[in-house]
């Protein structure tokens, strides 16, 4: 069945930009000089290194344990001796973190434990399709990083009725999972089966946007194999793949305010990344150690999709996509909406970096900072019925208390008002000032 | 080269659409009123919209010279203050008239509360509003016959309009703008032209005008005529004063104006009404500037009660009403 949707409240249309990558096929990234694992991967604790300096390991050896429910452990990539663990910058907390810091021998020699789990999903039980998650450090490549085994063990009084596969890949740019679902359709429904046995769920939906119509066929295909597999393809529409978006847009549902999750609604998401992660950890008993990254841009030479090893340093992917094109004028981990831009380039890519995006010295314009004049596109735009224009005012001048009766909490930083503010504001900067306070005042009242 | 990269938050890509554009936008679209203005009432009232805007944007730069801001005249916005101010005048008032109106706009109904973003009135309107207190014979007698350009020795047809129901002016007058009035009041295809071209260009919401225009098309429609109800002439009562410039170019300004779609709809039919009291009602002929400026003061209650629905509000009525129908 296949529904198609158009309909979606706010968002922003953005040049998708899709075309300079879309059509390079996902090639090895090959082996950098070093790899750089942060023990904090994923959302939750971090892992517990087992190695130290000098120690030699082998591909998908495990070279840190799970601290604690919401954490996973982690895999050398490839064999080599590390070097080191010490504290590097994390781009994506804004932090130095612990990493260990592995020297490949160029062998690229596997572990010798690493075997399939199963040759198909009957063959395995749903409670070992999630401890195999866990074992094989699975966490959410769309982004969030959050561990696929604790999201597949909701709690007894949710029942989830319906499991979506996000394939709509709403970030402009970004073709990684495009790639994966034209490339390696069947393996990527082969995982999401699994996820959906491991879940319990009967109702799986495949979520694609209108602008990937080769991806689209192929997972048709694909997907003809499985009973009870449905198909909703979407409009192009940015954030079209905002978990929250994509449940109201498909299933006409909608997530409770925070804290809640998916799960009160009986509904589970998960990225085209993690499914094919999952079934390559069945299929070949090869743990999360490599992901797709997007190395695309005007400013890099050969935009291209590439296989890269979990650790590998940002400037490593850039000189194999051959360089840059012109004076790069910003470096961007993630997505053009969401995606922070980096100072240096001798940070990894690690489990939830879906792309690396080099614009020219041109595109890397620094607008100035107008007054609001109150325009309210930011609040036409907002996906969640947000007004950012005075969340942020609040924030900027720090009363935090005020942005949260505005429901500053609830803001999914998006980035569609400050794509839109004419004024050129950065509202999601200040709307993630107030969170952070909120939340710390928050956790310091529980405390007391 | 490391240095050399720029770090900013994300968005790392924004829209093309900058505060500059949209009030060159605004400025794009009173220009067919202000010419109509020139052609109907001749070289005078070019001259007033060219005294007002010059007057407008060199207060803008003094005032900020002087207590040492940057200056942001490049913004068009005091353009199109100086703009708006001239074509809300009668055609015959002394040029010093608008000079003075566009100084106490820029001036006191703007940059002494911050200047753009955080004016609460519209300062065109603002200081037309002075100007009638200040001077209410020039701004209630300097008419001018359109295209003779001779002084007018009656009222404006709005007055007796409002007197007997009848404009005495044929459909084709009305649209073409041949009637004495303001500036760029008259010349209803000019305006809706401009108007037209901010929508399409989504600068404004159709809403306000539609909502202000509407309201008061059905008010005069049910009201307008003495004596009787529902046998008022709508259309007349929309064409002939100030209420397509003041819905499509006045009620629409971004910063006295809800932020909010239905906050925005309220503000037209909350204009359309007022204007539609003081005309029939009140003691001035014209409603449309009280009923705007009254409108920007309602606007931040507006705000502050039309709100947007917020994703999963449902889930908070249903806790609201399981834990006992509390509000609150």
């Amino acid at each position: 069945m296949i529904t198609i949707i158009k309909k979606m409240i706010g968002g922003v249309s953005v040049p998708d930009k899709k075309e300079l990558s879309e059509s390079s096929p996902i090639e090895f990234a090959g082996l950098p000089g070093e790899l750089i694992l942060f023990l904090s991967q994923h959302i939750g604790a971090p892992s517990v290194p087992l190695v130290k300096p000098k120690d030699t390991v082998k591909r998908g050896q495990v070279i840190a344990e799970p601290c604690g429910f919401v954490s996973v452990p982690l895999h050398a990539p490839t064999s080599g001796v590390i070097k080191a663990i010490e504290p590097r910058y994390h781009p994506g907390q804004a932090r130095m973190c612990e990493a260990i810091i592995l020297e490949p021998d160029g062998k690229h020699e596997p572990a010798e434990e690493l075997s399939p789990a199963a040759s198909d999903l009957d063959g395995i039980s749903p409670d070992e399709i999630r401890e195999l998650a866990r074992q094989a450090g699975i966490v959410g490549l769309g982004g969030a990083a959050f561990p696929t085994s604790v999201k597949l063990a909701p709690p007894e009084d949710k029942p989830i009725d319906t499991y979506l596969l996000n394939g709509s890949e709403c970030e402009p740019y970004l073709t990684a999972d495009h790639r994966l679902m034209l490339e390696q359709a069947d393996k990527v429904m082969f995982g999401f089966k699994g996820l959906m046995k491991a879940a319990g769920v009967r109702r799986g939906i495949v979520c694609i946007e209108d602008n990937k119509p080769d991806a689209i066929e192929a997972m048709k295909q694909a997907l003809s194999a499985y009973d009870g597999l449905e198909l909703a393809v979407l409009s192009t529409r940015y954030p079209r793949g905002g978990e929250k978006q994509l449940i109201q847009a498909v299933l006409g549902r909608e997530v409770p305010p925070p804290p809640g999750l998916p799960y009160d609604v009986g509904v589970l998401v998960s990225n085209v990344g993690t499914a094919y992660a999952l079934a390559d950890a069945v299929l070949t008993g090869v743990p999360l150690v490599e992901r797709v990254v997007t190395v695309t841009g005007e400013g890099v030479a050969k935009p291209s999709n590439f296989r890269t090893l979990i650790g590998t340093p940002v400037s490593y992917l850039i000189e194999k996509a051959g360089g840059f094109k012109g004076t790069p004028g910003k470096v961007i981990l993630g997505g053009p909406m969401m995606g922070c831009s980096l100072r240096s380039l001798d940070v990894p890519v690690f489990k939830g970096a879906s792309g690396i995006l080099v614009l020219t010295k041109e595109q890397a314009v620094e607008e100035p900072i107008l007054p609001c004049v109150k325009c309210g596109k930011c609040v036409d735009v907002c996906p969640m019925g947000l007004q950012p224009l005075w969340i942020s005012a609040y924030a900027e001048r720090e009363l935090m208390e005020e942005a949260e009766t505005f429901r500053a909490m609830d803001c999914i930083e998006c980035g569609c008002c400050a794509y839109i503010c004419p004024a050129k504001r950065p509202l999601v900067q200040w709307i993630k000032m107030a969170k952070a306070d909120i939340s710390s005042r928050r956790s310091a009242q529980k405390k007391s | 080269m490391k240095d050399k990269l720029l770090v900013t938050p994300p968005p790392h890509v924004k829209s093309p659409k900058a505060v500059q554009g949209i009030m060159l936008d605004v400025v794009i679209a009173l220009l067919p009123a202000a010419i109509a203005g020139a052609v109907l009432f001749g070289f005078r009232s070019l001259l007033i919209i060219l005294a007002s805007v010059a007057s407008a944007v060199a207060s803008e730069a003094i005032y900020q010279k002087a207590v040492k801001k940057q200056v942001t005249v490049n913004d068009f916005s005091a353009v199109i203050t100086g703009l708006l101010m001239a074509l809300t005048l009668p055609p015959d008032v002394p040029v010093w008239m608008p000079v003075i109106g566009s100084a106490f706009a820029i001036v006191i109904a703007k940059q002494v509360f911050g200047g753009l973003g955080y004016n609460f009135v519209n300062p065109a309107l603002a200081a037309r509003a002075f100007l009638l207190a200040a001077w209410p014979l020039h701004m209630t007698r300097d008419w001018l016959n359109p295209m003779t350009y001779e002084a007018l020795s009656t009222a404006t047809p709005l007055v007796g309009f409002n007197v007997t129901g009848q404009s005495g002016l044929t459909l084709t007058q009305m649209l073409l703008g041949q009637r004495p009035g303001s500036i760029g009041e008259t010349c209803i295809l000019a305006l809706l032209l401009g108007g037209v071209y901010l929508i399409a260009r989504d600068v404004i919401d159709y809403r306000i005008p539609v909502g202000y225009l509407g309201t008061l098309a059905v008010g005069t429609w049910i009201f307008g005529k003495p004596g009787a109800l529902f046998q008022g002439d709508p259309l007349s009562g929309i064409l002939l004063g100030g209420a397509f410039i003041g819905a499509f170019f006045m009620a629409t300004d971004y910063v006295t104006s809800p932020v909010t779609p239905r906050g925005r709809l309220f503000m037209g039919i909350g204009a359309g009404l007022i204007t539609l009291m003081i005309r029939l009602w009140g003691g001035y002929p014209e409603g449309v500037t009280y009923a705007i400026l009254f409108m920007n003061l309602v606007t931040p209650l507006i705000d502050r009660y039309v709100v947007p629905r917020y994703y999963g509000s449902g889930h908070d009525a249903v806790a609201r009403k399981a834990a006992g129908g509390e509000t609150r």
